[in-house]
């Protein structure tokens, strides 16, 4: 954990539904603990960290404090790109007046990959101790809510592909220089986040693979939702043998669902093995947690348990 | 509601919703139930995680549908009258077919499948995935003698991209971005003036002047087909808004795919898209209503002891914990819907994954709502 919580960028991976979002804050929440600067970045069209973190502001396109040490920022392709070109353009006006053109709007939205790219940019950039933007504070600590896997995946390779296209010229350059950051494994990592099923684990080994490809790799799994193992065989055999006839419908339902929770927490345990399995050591587990909404008193003790777990 | 009523007289069903909600088992038991009626079915998904091959107990899924052996189904209990195929989309093959199709001759054809930008990101990219599965889609419809096509969409985050792929193509190749990038310095520079030669200068200083000259290879080959790809948007969106065609919304009873779902719908409802029903999967069913727990503890003390029966009793605490949050999103989302069309379905002890869990969802699916009734008294008692 130590290792995790001191490098600058980590991305949060995974299937859709597997709690990315609820992760990524209570990853912010134990990098602030810590007293290190900690920037949660959600990426546009998520609209979950509001929810999340109990603040019911709707999207934060600017960075925004959120408890001690701890920021908040939903990163906006359309936003990042205005930014971005009037940092490029002098003076700063044309760029910020080029970016409103709406030939520069249909252009921005029909080349391919430019969203992803001024994304993982904007990322980038909060990473760096010597920010870009004017009056910008450093961050010790920036985790990023990334999209779903693929989607993900194709954002972070995103710098990469614009270099090798690019070859010389500013683009080519920046995409090297974000490409040489997230993936230098001292400095950025990735944590990658599953229920413990049989499709979610499948594609935990998946992503995997295509961070292989680009070069990165998974430096923690994170196994979300797990049940509790509340009964025992001799319990189970206890249930089962119980005489049903004997009690009421509501007494039954109770015993079915206990048998039901046994068959849900013995599910899961072949899928941690695969993990285990996969990745050499125990994913790190979360408890599922049985509340109607996470709220901040218990996200800040999931942050616990997960400080601890990992 | 039940599935089959919907689909009945439907030749297209689009699965839509969050991801992590079952959207891809679902489309493969609504498939398989379409199939087991006696029609000829294929289930395209364009997840990229390959969830239906694992659905379906295939290795690897191709770009064009390929029949699900019958046998499979067997061992689960489930007879199938008709056919059932499957495919997952590839948005890179889907792409470069289409490229193959449009393209006015070899050259320009050659161009564009060469093309770096085209090479490197036409698959990367947001939205390249909705748009191609839309083509997919229309192809499907034209080309094979399916009775009924069930897609599966990518997560609804997407799902503008989704609904509006193909008007957005269309606007980018009307618009004037595309005439600057096929003549920057010819006549359309200056008709346009000095803003337009403003914004290519710019964007050469800033992107370099290789990339910019990729991307005006790309769109200046790509604009031979403008009308072809005109052609099939609006063909697309005849196919969506058909009468034949019907969407399905797939959620489960956690606060955001509701929400989602939500936004789904009013999306659908602008685009005067024709919807079927929303499936909620996973609910957890209210069990205990205004009984205490405690009860249940002391009643069956005597015969599984103190311990056990206060383990038992803590769980079915737990469970109604979720059942009532469930109760409760779930009439939020009858409220705004203001529509009566859901189908829960509960959440099944066992994990779906294969061909037999397809067969238990399949079940509920399909089944009135007096039988679906009947199957959840038996799950409670």
């Amino acid at each position: 954990m130590g290792d995790l919580l001191d490098k600058r960028l980590l991305f949060v991976m995974g299937k859709g539904g597997v709690g990315r979002s609820t992760i990524a804050a209570a990853l912010g929440l134990a990098g602030a603990r810590r007293g290190r600067r900690t920037i949660v970045v959600e990426v546009a069209g998520q609209h979950r960290l509001a929810g999340v973190f109990g603040s019911d502001h709707g999207a934060v396109l600017v960075e925004r404090e959120i408890g001690e040490n701890l920021f908040a920022i939903t990163v906006d392709p359309e936003h990042a790109t205005t930014e971005y070109l009037s940092l490029q353009v002098r003076p700063r006006a044309m760029g910020e007046l080029l970016a409103s053109t709406r030939m520069f709007q249909y252009f921005a939205a029909a080349a391919p990959g430019l969203s992803e790219l001024v994304t993982i940019g904007k990322i980038w950039e909060l990473a760096q101790l010597e920010r870009r933007s004017r009056g910008a504070s450093r961050y010790d600590l920036v985790i990023v809510d990334a999209p779903a896997t693929g989607h993900g995946v194709a954002m972070i390779r995103t710098p990469k592909q614009f270099a090798d296209i690019a070859r010389v010229g500013p683009i080519a350059h920046q995409g090297r220089i974000i490409h040489r950051f997230v993936s230098d494994r001292r400095k950025t990592g990735v944590v990658a986040v599953a229920v413990p099923q049989e499709m979610p684990v499948n594609e935990t080994l998946l992503l995997r693979d295509e961070l292989a490809d680009a070069g990165m790799g998974i430096d923690r799994v994170i196994a979300n939702g797990c049940y509790p193992q509340r009964f025992t065989a001799r319990d189970v055999e206890a249930l089962r043998e119980a005489n049903a006839d004997g009690h009421g419908p509501l007494a039954r339902s109770a015993m079915r669902a206990a048998l039901s929770e046994q068959v849900r927490a013995s599910e899961q345990r072949p899928q941690l093995r695969r993990l285990r399995d996969a990745f050499g050591e125990a994913p790190a587990r979360l408890p599922f947690v049985f509340a109607p909404e996470l709220d901040r008193g218990a996200l800040e003790a999931l942050s616990r348990e997960l400080e601890s777990a990992l | 509601m039940n599935v089959a009523d919907v689909i009945a007289d439907k030749r297209i069903v689009i699965c839509g919703g969050s991801g992590g909600v079952g959207k891809t088992t679902t489309s493969a038991a609504i498939a398989m139930g379409a199939a087991a009626a006696g029609r000829k079915v294929a289930v395209v998904t364009i997840d990229p995680a390959k969830r239906l091959a694992n659905s379906l107990g295939l290795e690897e899924l191709g770009n064009e549908p390929a029949l699900v052996d019958p046998a499979l189904f067997a061992p689960a209990g489930v007879e199938v009258e008709g056919e059932l195929w499957a495919m997952m989309l590839d948005p890179k093959r889907t792409f470069d077919d289409l490229i193959d199709r449009l393209a006015p001759n070899e050259k320009a054809r050659d161009e564009v499948l060469a093309n770096r930008i085209y090479q490197e990101l036409s698959n990367a990219v947001a939205g390249s995935q909705e748009f191609t599965a839309m083509a997919k889609l229309y192809e499907l419809d034209r080309d094979y003698d399916f009775d009924l096509i069930v897609l599966d969409t990518p997560p609804s985050r997407n799902a503008l991209d989704f609904l509006d792929a193909p008007d957005r193509l269309t606007q980018f190749f009307e618009g004037r971005t595309l005439q600057v990038f096929l003549r920057p310095t010819g006549l359309a520079a200056r008709v346009m003036g000095r803003g337009t030669g403003m914004v290519f200068g710019v964007l050469k200083r800033v992107t370099g002047i290789d990339l910019l000259e990729d991307l005006a290879v790309f769109f200046r080959s790509l604009s031979g087909m403008i009308d072809g790809f005109k052609e099939r948007a609006q063909a697309v969106n005849k196919l969506l808004a058909d009468r034949g065609t019907v969407f399905l919304l797939v959620t489960s009873p956690e606060r955001e795919p509701i929400d989602e779902a939500i936004f789904f719908w009013r999306k659908l409802k602008a685009a005067r898209m024709p919807f079927g029903g929303v499936v909620v999967n996973r609910v957890h069913h209210d069990l205990l209503g205004d009984a205490e727990v405690n009860d249940v503890s002391d009643e069956l003390a005597a015969e599984l002891g103190d311990k056990l029966a206060g383990r038992v009793a803590e769980n079915f605490r737990d469970y109604h914990v979720l059942a009532r949050r469930d109760a409760r999103n779930i009439e939020r989302l009858g409220r705004q819907l203001r529509d009566d069309r859901l189908l829960l379905v509960p959440y099944l002890d066992e994990d779906v994954h294969d061909i037999e869990g397809l067969s238990r969802l399949n079940r509920y699916l399909f089944a009135t709502e007096v039988e679906r009734q009947k199957m959840l008294d038996e799950v409670v008692a």
